[in-house]
């Protein structure tokens, strides 16, 4: 069966993207397969690499980059939401004048119509929230 | 070309008071490209979202409320509001911006978009419903 | 169409599970968890409700939530089905679509 996850909350502030992570891992664990993982609203600071979590801490975002890298999982941060709270690849940077980008490895800035085309594709999708 | 799928936008919170209405709104608008069949339920506090004479001026926001009228141009008129939650909140579909679309299929007939449900027809709805999609 | 709903808020502090139970048809599945599984305990304010809901919809609760939060099985709701994420999973799976009710 094809998931597709939406993530609608920032890393630490809610228990979304943890759930999220441990719904992904039992999934591929019984062989599902995740078509694509969107990041909405607040779930954007997901992506961000200049996060710096308590070392005896799970660390959110490295968990996340490291699943798109074991996995060839797709991680979609949704630009518009990127950009209310600053978060930026190169190109994005580039083209908003910043001094600076902050995305992690692994994830994507991209359109909402990822998430329509997530919904499309998949059997399945299972929203993440607050 | 995919199949078209029934999808449902469910919205439960008020305006302002957080982003979720207004980004569930931009979700809505990228996802008519898609030509899906597409139905917005406005269920709980979700009501508030389609009051008239909305002015965030005081509050430094701004007013994405006129967003709602275009819905109808994007072909988008199945919108479900809870006629319990409604009355809960002591407001009635008087209270609510008055959405309509043109029906190409009846010489462009203007026809109203918000359909008042119960809960039990909303109950219904929602389980027609391929990708829901929560704010 | 068989749907999964899922509640992971609290009852004392969002309405999100009486609203789901209100429009969870019967035959329809109810996950709760993270702050959702507060509902699934005994001798809440809430239990004779969710008892009454489930004559008609079927109730699980995610175990590490509850075990996250001190809560034992012993105190749940009887016919509560305690579930981990693989058993989350499969009721994504076997349901025909899932609702979260945030």
């Amino acid at each position: 069966m094809k998931f597709s996850i939406l993530i609608n909350e920032g890393p630490y502030q809610h228990q979304a993207s943890d759930t999220a992570y441990k719904f992904i891992e039992a999934a591929l664990e019984a062989g599902h397969e995740i078509f694509r993982v969107f990041f909405y609203h607040d779930g954007v600071n997901n992506s961000t690499r200049y996060t710096v979590p308590p070392q005896d801490d799970r660390n959110i975002q490295v968990r996340w980059s490291e699943l798109a890298e074991k996995h060839d999982m797709d991680l979609v941060v949704c630009i518009a939401a990127a950009q209310r709270r600053g978060i930026l690849d190169e190109n994005e940077a580039k083209r908003q004048g910043k001094d600076g980008d902050n995305i992690a490895p692994g994830f994507r800035i991209s359109g909402l119509g990822q998430l329509i085309e997530a919904g499309i594709q998949a059997d399945r999708l299972v929203t993440f929230g607050d | 070309m995919s199949d078209v799928k029934k999808f449902l936008y469910v919205n439960r919170k008020q305006p302002y008071g957080t982003i979720y209405a207004l980004e569930s709104l931009e979700v809505v608008l990228i996802g008519a490209a898609f030509e899906q069949d597409v139905s917005l339920a406005f269920v709980d506090d979700g009501v508030y979202q389609l009051t008239k004479g909305q002015d965030p001026s005081g509050i430094g926001m701004k007013n994405f409320s006129p967003t709602y009228t275009a819905l109808g141009d994007y072909d988008i008129n199945k919108i479900y509001v809870e006629k319990e939650s409604l009355e809960a909140r002591g407001l009635t579909i008087d209270d609510l911006q008055h959405l309509t679309w043109e029906d190409e299929d009846e010489d462009w007939a203007e026809k109203d978009s918000i359909r008042v449900v119960s809960a039990s027809e909303m109950a219904e709805i929602m389980d027609q419903q391929d990708v829901v999609l929560s704010f | 169409m068989a749907i999964l709903h899922t509640v992971n808020k609290s009852p004392f502090e969002r309405d999100a599970l009486e609203s789901c139970l209100k429009h969870a048809l019967a035959g329809s599945s109810v996950l709760l968890f993270e702050d959702g599984v507060a509902a699934a305990v005994d001798g809440t304010a809430y239990a004779d409700q969710i008892k009454g809901a489930m004559e008609n919809v079927s109730l699980f609760v995610l175990g590490e939530d509850l075990k996250a939060r001190g809560l034992g099985e012993h105190k749940l709701i009887d016919g509560i089905t305690v579930v981990d994420y693989k058993g989350f999973v499969e009721l994504a799976a076997k349901n025909d679509s899932v609702q979260s009710w945030l």
